[in-house]
């Protein structure tokens, strides 16, 4: 969650220790996560996605209150039978409850998202920093290293390491996406940061700490780091919904989460063959699979605009 | 110019060794036994696994298997899938089909992206922009796993707009839809591209150079400002490869397109490893080769670029 509420963070308007001149709020000074909150308090797209991601996490983690049925009950007496008040989008193939699977399906994506991006998250700072802090042969050997990982195309490269990592069937497969998703997928996130180490390193306030005393990890964690955090925060919150959708790709082809856990990439796999025959098992994992997606990308995106208002 | 070629050469280089070795290694590193993996239950007899050990390069130190291995790329020879075909006969069957699809897959989106992007951008702000804006936030976020079986069940299975399948030899009609499936994968980056460069080149001096000596507005943005957009576009067809092999590997999977991602989705269910390694392989070159090309082709086609 540290992802989700560390955006929610970025955009309180941290001016708040800002003087407010006594004679009326029209000439507030306001700083540039101020402006970016005036500009998302007004865009609906932005309060859209907040609500979204905020059902999908509510979903991951308390799936209880959605659903009362157990979505590992199946009997395949009720094979393929329509919606119904019990169940409302049906029974699937193996005649289990469509609606619940798709509830508790959240949690599954939702955790792997996260843990994943918070390893490429890790990766990225790191590498982006050093790169951009200490410049020259350090900069060069990481800008390299950043042109092999760019040069092999994410899902080639995790269907072969997913594989690798999961080839024992008793593995639920879970560990393996993550690992997989997060070092292969930290190279925008440490572009973003090298280039705002880079511009954050001129600052005068640098150039004060540093005659104050400060030593390489205090200027870079402590100063440099909170200014040059805001667009990887936003890079970071779009890499969480492209993680969760290759992870249902991963797990479609059959390298990522093993057959009983319950998710949408399963569910759309095991219901893709049958949609001539009933179509809301492959529709509704695919309808929820596709808004978490799209909230986490339209949430990033909002906020880029609002903190970049060139891009406009 | 000579210059940067040759860093980006030596750089396409160093890129092409590095991510051969990554996935080598991937797809190597830690196997417990391979050849008692081929037996399965029974023992193997000493005097065939010593054969099969020294075909197999077995014994050779991690490096020099990587040179075998690369060895092997190089000539064309990717080895034996399990189910014993030799996997360059499956390529040279498999790739026109892909090609195919990825061509008209790439000509679609080229057509609806240029002209949606144009139009939105010398219109920024009005009703167009914001919806193709819309569009392309979502058509961004919606996964190929979600895209694919959906577009095969609407279009296919209900409308019957489509067949919902292609067949082994699939013509025109048949790829139809699978390409614009695959087509949705690249084109909202591109319409963002576009209009992000008209918006942009519409500002510059030389349109306003060109309106001040009286050229209609039409030739203006026809021919000033389209060919100067259209490069940063270019650029994209290096990211965009990467997308489409990643879709092509699930919408011809969903719709049994006999190309290159269906063998790889058959090999990756099947569990058939030396398929896998194989297809995988010749993907990443072929990615790594064309992103050089695009690349070179971009210092040509805008001789502003630059290295340093």
């Amino acid at each position: 969650m540290s992802n989700i509420e560390s955006v929610t963070q970025a955009e309180v308007p941290t001016a708040a220790g800002v003087p407010v001149s006594p004679d009326g709020g029209s000439e507030k000074p306001r700083s540039l996560t101020g402006d970016a909150w005036e500009d998302l308090r007004r865009n609906w797209i932005f309060w859209a996605a907040a609500v979204l991601v905020l059902l999908v996490v509510v979903m991951a983690f308390f799936p209880g209150l959605f659903t009362s049925a157990d979505p590992k009950a199946c009997a395949l007496s009720r094979q393929h039978q329509g919606p119904s008040g019990s169940a409302f989008f049906g029974y699937n193939f193996q005649g289990c409850d469509v609606y619940a699977r798709t509830i508790y399906g959240a949690r599954n994506s939702v955790l792997i998202g996260l843990f994943a991006t918070i390893i490429a998250g890790v990766i990225g700072l790191l590498v982006g920093m050093a790169a951009g802090y200490f410049g020259g042969w350090v900069d060069s050997l990481l800008a390299r290293g950043v042109d092999i990982v760019l040069g092999i195309p994410t899902l080639l490269a995790a269907i072969v390491l997913a594989r690798r990592l999961s080839a024992d069937p008793q593995d639920s497969g879970f560990w393996a996406v993550v690992f997989t998703l997060g070092v292969l997928t930290w190279t925008t996130g440490a572009r973003i940061m090298r280039s705002s180490v880079i511009s954050a390193k001129s600052q005068d306030y640098v150039a004060a700490a540093r005659m104050l005393g400060a030593g390489s990890g205090r200027l870079m964690f402590r100063h440099i780091l909170p200014n040059a955090a805001a667009p990887f925060v936003v890079v970071l919150t779009i890499l969480l919904g492209v993680n969760i959708s290759t992870e249902a790709t991963l797990t479609f082809l059959g390298v990522g989460l093993k057959g009983d856990e319950i998710s949408w990439g399963v569910d759309i796999s095991t219901a893709a063959p049958y949609v001539r025959e009933t179509a809301t098992p492959l529709v509704w994992p695919s309808v929820f699979l596709a808004m978490t997606v799209l909230a986490f990308i339209m949430l990033g995106d909002a906020i880029r605009d609002a903190f970049d208002p060139r891009l406009r | 110019m000579f210059r940067y070629f040759v860093r980006r050469v030596l750089q396409g280089v160093l890129t092409f060794f590095g991510a051969t070795f990554i996935v080598y290694a991937l797809m190597f590193a830690n196997q417990d036994d391979p050849l008692q993996a081929l037996a399965g239950e029974r023992p193997l007899p000493e005097n065939v696994r010593q054969a099969l050990t020294e075909r197999y390069h077995l014994d050779d130190p991690f490096i020099l298997q990587y040179g075998h291995y690369m060895r092997g790329l190089l000539t064309g020879d990717f080895g034996i899938s399990l189910t014993n075909r030799p996997i360059s006969e499956m390529m040279a069957q498999a790739w026109p089909v892909t090609i195919r699809l990825a061509v008209f897959a790439i000509i679609i989106s080229a057509l609806v992206a240029v002209t949606a992007g144009i139009v939105s951008g010398i219109r920024r702000g009005g009703i167009f922009d914001t919806t193709t804006l819309v569009i392309t936030l979502i058509l961004l976020s919606l996964p190929i796993v979600v895209l694919a079986p959906l577009a095969q069940l609407l279009f296919g299975v209900q409308l019957k707009w489509f067949p919902a399948t292609a067949g082994a030899e699939p013509g025109f009609y048949q790829l139809m839809l699978p390409a614009m499936v695959l087509s949705c994968l690249v084109i909202a980056t591109q319409i963002r591209v576009t209009r992000a460069s008209v918006a942009e080149n519409l500002r510059s001096d030389y349109v306003r150079t060109a309106r001040a000596k009286g050229l209609a507005n039409r030739r203006v943005i026809g021919v000033h400002v389209l060919r100067n957009s259209l490069i940063p576009v270019v650029t994209l067809i290096g990211v965009d490869l990467g997308n489409l092999m990643a879709g092509a590997i699930v919408t011809e999977g969903v719709f049994n397109i006999p190309g290159v991602g269906f063998n790889l989705f058959r090999g990756i269910r099947t569990e058939d490893g030396p398929l896998v390694v194989g297809f995988v392989s010749v993907l990443v070159i072929v990615f790594l080769v064309v992103n050089l090309v695009v690349d070179l082709l971009y210092a040509v086609l805008d001789p502003r670029i630059r290295y340093e």
